[in-house]
């Protein structure tokens, strides 16, 4: 069992009157695929914010743990700063590209912070354009390298934009990809793709999760993903864990056949008893 | 404190065309999240159609002013009007799809075409109109110093109070004010429910242009005289009170106009009156920087 | 269920009775929009106003809409109000046709600016208007890195170009400091000034932003109309020191003259033609610059910003930071265009930084269609130049007073009046302006393609 890369203690999200999670505390473990299912509404997408910055959490630790031993209390960071200095990438449910700018170009900006650092903050290199031209081709090739994984490689030079659905989705992927994460946070990453598609997306998570050593959590309602590629499994409903495990303890556990069923609340103490 | 007094009545008689004014663009962005940058302009027609509208029935020999006064306002009010509709009409709706800022570049167009097609009508210079409403009353008188309120500071104040009166009631309780509130929330849901949109989002340019008229011809009384430019700053200066009552609330508006037309002559009054202008820009930065959401309205939560 | 009455198309009877009512309607409405304000006209009369009655403009104007709206109802239209479908296959294949004109359209551009001092029609009119132009061309792509690349609407735009303007007439008359030194710092200055500016209001969203930085603009020339100690307020400054060559001044008199270093006569052309090559190597380094920093990591930031901020937090990019740098580096050219105003005219006011002139160079980056340089490069020619060439045409002065029987007719008053509809119309016709595609700046394969305007977004702000 290795460690924690990401430990959730005890966090709490309020909106006004609304408590949209509540006391939720788990871990994702290094070189795992952990995810997280509920039905609508269960809160899923406000945990993703909350890990990735764009919601500060009401109470609660979020502690990001490298492999050199660095830690980074994503509670009190800036969303950026969670993606540049803590490594976490994301994907959104509603897909977010760049979408006048061709694939590559949506490739070359997620190495923005690096490239900054190696053109002197682009400054130097507007007037001595000769020593970032080689840092550029690394970032080209490190681009070419997640087209040819996910294989968008004929697409290079398309208006994201003008790609079909399944496409942009794995290039939002490789988008995250090239920006160096430690963890990857996809939020749900098969919505919408045909079965054909879903298995792709498998392999492809399970490729970056055994070939490059990231860590992945993702959202998912598609079972057929989850069931298959994950390591580990939270459940959430109401903005409350009610269950935690593998996922063939997952699969059998009443509280969770109860949340997605919809069985009353009495039936559901009733068989945790 | 007699002087305070005075600068309170004034104030708050500025206040009340400000808000008037500023109903206008609240509504508006309200409706379809756009800043009607060309509003102010609206304003401005709507103090030269009053004055224009004077002249006329001066020159045919209308003097018995309560009536001259009905006439003027509804004259100006559906001229207004008519400009409100087809600015919407021609420059945004065909734009309603389209992103954030093309609307707000159209509306500077509408603006600036406006304004020029004024100057052109009738002349650069600045157009005085002799005081038609005159008189008023002394409310005390101490240390020397008489505190009046005026007849048309009375009359614009009772006007803005009933206006609000008749709007907020529209507002809440007829079926053109539901739909108003409907397309505020979610515009595809009240078109799927049945609700006009276009006429919906028509009608409230057209309402914001019908106040905007009455604060013109307001204005066009108070201060004697008028000239193409002032739709631009009166504008601004609207626009800072409807964001800083809280954009989309319509109390909101006229307590942002109060508040600004205080501030504009309580600092002309101890301060210095050549920057007065500089105040209320100042404050409208002050606010969209400190209080984005206004006084009172709702802070908006961007959905990730 | 279909509708019974929809089955039989209507008979060409029924549809012009329905054109017929339509600009009945549209006439009647430019009635009530005209009638008082065109139809009767304010004039000075002694004891305050006197009426013109004009009913000729408003029969006018009514007749206009009613033609208007029934031939376009009848023969343009289709049956939902659009424009037909020939016109979008028109100008696709016209598009098409002079597809490989473009590559050329832009270096033959730059070619005819440099040698235009020196084609026969060259005369100090035209200079002028050279300068006039390239004046609003470097302006124009300065704002066109903030508002086209990285999609901020700022409409106080004219306040960096008053600090460079101000910066080099203070620095110049008080301190003796020639144009060369102070032109780098002005623009410094106004990039500083853009950045304090810029650092509260950069958060605010597309719109806000835009009012604020138009409070801002207006600020600062109520600031430079009432500071009077500083700035000699409405008076102006003049005096200022023009520019010279390498220590040569341009006039015709003194110990270090242009003309009698070079051995020739004196000329006041010399100094015209100096200064238009100055305002050219101006622009050209500002669109070199620019050009670079497109291609490089903070221009491809500025304009996924501008596509998807969130996306680009998501990233790691802090947003702040290259939504002031493009502040900033717009904010420096305009600072540059400035002292270039200042060291031409020899005299500034706060009359020349107002808010129309922050409308017009934003006018000139609309229209160009945002992000491009070369469209901006046309829109300024085209508005500014052709302008500057109408007004001095006599024979359309004639033409047009002897046609609509307007007397004196002054084609400046209308200018902003088309400037704004010209807005309006672009926006409403083509939102990304003349040029309606994006270039992108890095290709895998051998093929060059751009991506068409509708894909791009404006930006939010």
């Amino acid at each position: 069992m290795s460690d924690a890369i990401l430990k959730v203690e005890h966090m709490t999200m309020r909106f006004g009157g609304l408590v949209a999670i509540d006391d939720l505390s788990f871990e994702a473990r290094r070189g795992e695929i952990t995810a997280i299912i509920g039905p609508n509404g269960a809160g899923k997408t406000t945990v993703f914010n909350c890990i990735t910055g764009f919601y500060k959490p009401t109470t609660g630790m979020l502690t990001l743990t490298h492999g050199n031993g660095d830690t980074f209390l994503l509670e009190r960071m800036d969303d950026f700063r969670i993606a540049r200095h803590a490594k976490v990438s994301r994907t959104f449910q509603n897909i977010r590209l760049f979408s006048g700018m061709t694939v590559l170009e949506n490739l070359l900006v997620a190495q923005h912070n690096r490239l900054m650092r190696e053109s002197g903050f682009s400054f130097m290199a507007v007037l001595w354009p000769r020593g970032y031209r080689a840092h550029e081709e690394e970032a080209v090739e490190k681009a070419r390298y997640w087209l040819e994984k996910t294989d968008l490689l004929h697409r290079a030079d398309d208006p994201a934009a003008d790609l079909p659905y399944g496409e942009q989705r794995k290039l939002e992927i490789a988008r995250a990809m090239c920006a160096d994460p430690v963890l990857l946070c996809l939020d749900e990453p098969a919505a919408g793709l045909n079965p054909r598609e879903s298995d792709e997306l498998n392999r492809l998570l399970l490729s970056i999760r055994d070939e490059e050593g990231l860590s992945i959590l993702l959202i998912e309602h598609d079972m057929s993903v989850v069931m298959n590629i994950s390591d580990h499994i939270v459940v959430l409903d109401y903005g409350k864990k009610i269950s935690d495990g593998d996922p063939e303890f997952i699969r059998n556990d009443p509280k969770v056949i109860a949340a997605y069923l919809g069985v009353e609340d009495e039936e559901v103490e009733e068989l945790a008893s | 404190m007699e002087y305070f007094l005075q600068q309170l009545i004034n104030g708050l008689t500025l206040g009340s065309i400000y808000g008037l004014i500023a109903i206008g663009y609240t509504m508006v962005y309200g409706i379809i999240g756009m800043i009607n940058f060309a509003h102010g302009d609206i304003f401005m027609i709507g103090a030269f159609i009053s004055l224009i509208a004077f002249l006329i029935l001066m020159s045919l020999g209308l003097t018995f002013i309560p009536l001259a006064l009905l006439i003027v306002l509804i004259v100006a009010m559906v001229v207004t009007s008519a400009y409100g509709w087809t600015v919407e009409r021609l420059a945004y709706r065909p734009l309603r799809e389209s992103f954030r800022l093309a609307p707000l570049i159209t509306a500077i167009g509408m603006s600036i075409f406006l304004q020029n097609y004024v100057q052109i009508a009738q002349g650069a210079r600045v157009k005085p109109l002799q005081p038609v409403i005159t008189g008023g009353y002394t409310i005390m008188e101490k240390n020397g110093f008489t505190v009046q309120i005026s007849n048309i500071q009375i009359l614009i104040m009772v006007l803005t109070v009933a206006l609000m009166a008749v709007f907020s009631w529209i507002i809440a309780k007829t079926p053109l004010g539901r739909a108003q509130r409907a397309c505020e929330q979610d515009r595809v849901m009240a078109s799927l429910l049945g609700v006009n949109v276009d006429r919906t989002i028509s009608l409230t340019f057209v309402i914001g242009a019908a106040l905007a008229a009455v604060a013109g011809l307001m204005f066009l009384l108070y201060y004697g005289v008028i000239d193409f430019y002032i739709g631009f700053i009166a504008g601004i200066k609207a626009f800072t009170a409807a964001v800083l009552g809280g954009i989309g609330s319509l109390p909101g508006a006229m307590l942002g106009g109060l508040i600004i037309g205080l501030i504009e002559t309580f600092w002309s009054a101890y301060f210095t009156i050549e920057y007065k202008d500089v105040a209320a820009f100042s404050m409208l930065a002050i606010v969209l920087i400190f209080l984005p959401s206004g006084l009172l309205g709702k802070p908006e939560v961007e959905k990730v | 269920m279909t509708d019974a009455t929809r089955e039989t198309p209507p008979a060409s009877g029924g549809k012009l009775a329905e054109a017929v009512r339509e600009s009945a309607m549209a006439a009647l409405l430019a009635f009530v929009l005209t009638s008082l304000m065109l139809g009767v006209r304010t004039v000075d009369a002694p004891g305050g106003l006197g009426l013109q009655y004009r009913w000729h403009l408003v029969i006018g104007a009514m007749a206009v809409v009613f033609v208007g709206r029934l031939l376009l109802k009848l023969f343009w239209w289709k049956e939902d109000g659009g424009a037909p479908a020939a016109v979008g296959a028109a100008s696709g294949r016209f598009a098409a046709l002079t597809e490989p004109l473009r590559k050329f359209a832009a270096p033959a551009l730059v070619v005819f600016a440099f040698v235009l001092p020196f084609l026969p029609i060259a005369d100090r009119q035209i200079i002028d208007i050279g300068i006039l132009v390239l004046t609003y061309v470097l302006l124009g792509w300065g704002l066109n890195v903030v508002v086209g690349l990285a999609g901020l609407l700022d409409l106080g735009y004219v306040a960096f170009y008053a600090v460079g303007a101000y910066s080099y007439a203070l620095l110049a008359t008080h301190f003796g400091l020639s144009f060369w030194t102070v032109l780098p710092l002005a623009g410094i200055l106004a990039a500083m000034w853009g950045m304090i500016l810029g650092f509260p209001v950069l958060r605010l969203r597309g719109d806000y932003l835009a009012i604020v930085t138009l409070a801002f603009g207006e600020i600062i020339r109520v600031v430079l109309l009432n500071w009077v100690e500083v700035t000699k307020g409405p008076d102006g400054i003049s005096g200022i020191p023009r520019p010279t060559f390498f220590g040569l001044e341009f006039k015709r008199f003194g110990e270090n003259t242009f003309h009698s270093f070079f051995g020739i006569e004196y000329s006041s052309m010399h100094r015209i033609i100096f200064l238009y090559y100055i305002i050219l190597v101006l622009a050209m380094i500002t669109n070199y610059v620019t050009m670079r920093l497109r291609r490089l990591p903070v221009g491809r930031a500025w304009e996924a910003m501008r596509e998807d901020e969130i996306a680009c937090r998501a990233l790691g990019i802090n947003t702040t930071n290259t939504k002031l740098t493009a502040f900033a580096i717009g904010a420096f050219f305009g600072g540059l265009g400035g002292s270039f105003f200042a060291t031409r005219q020899g005299f500034i006011s706060p009359e020349s930084f107002t808010f129309i002139e922050s409308a017009i160079i934003l006018a000139i980056v609309v229209l160009g269609g945002m992000g491009s340089q070369f469209g901006v490069a046309v829109a300024a020619i085209a508005m500014i130049g052709g302008f500057e060439l109408l007004r001095n045409m006599d024979w359309v002065k004639g033409f047009v007073e002897s046609t609509f029987g307007i007397e004196n007719f002054d084609p400046n008053e209308y200018r902003m009046l088309i400037f704004g509809l010209l807005m309006v119309v672009i926006m409403v016709w083509k939102p990304r302006g003349f040029v309606g595609t994006r270039m992108p700046t890095i290709f895998l394969g051998r093929e060059r393609k751009a991506i068409s305007g509708d894909l791009v977004k404006e930006g939010e702000g």
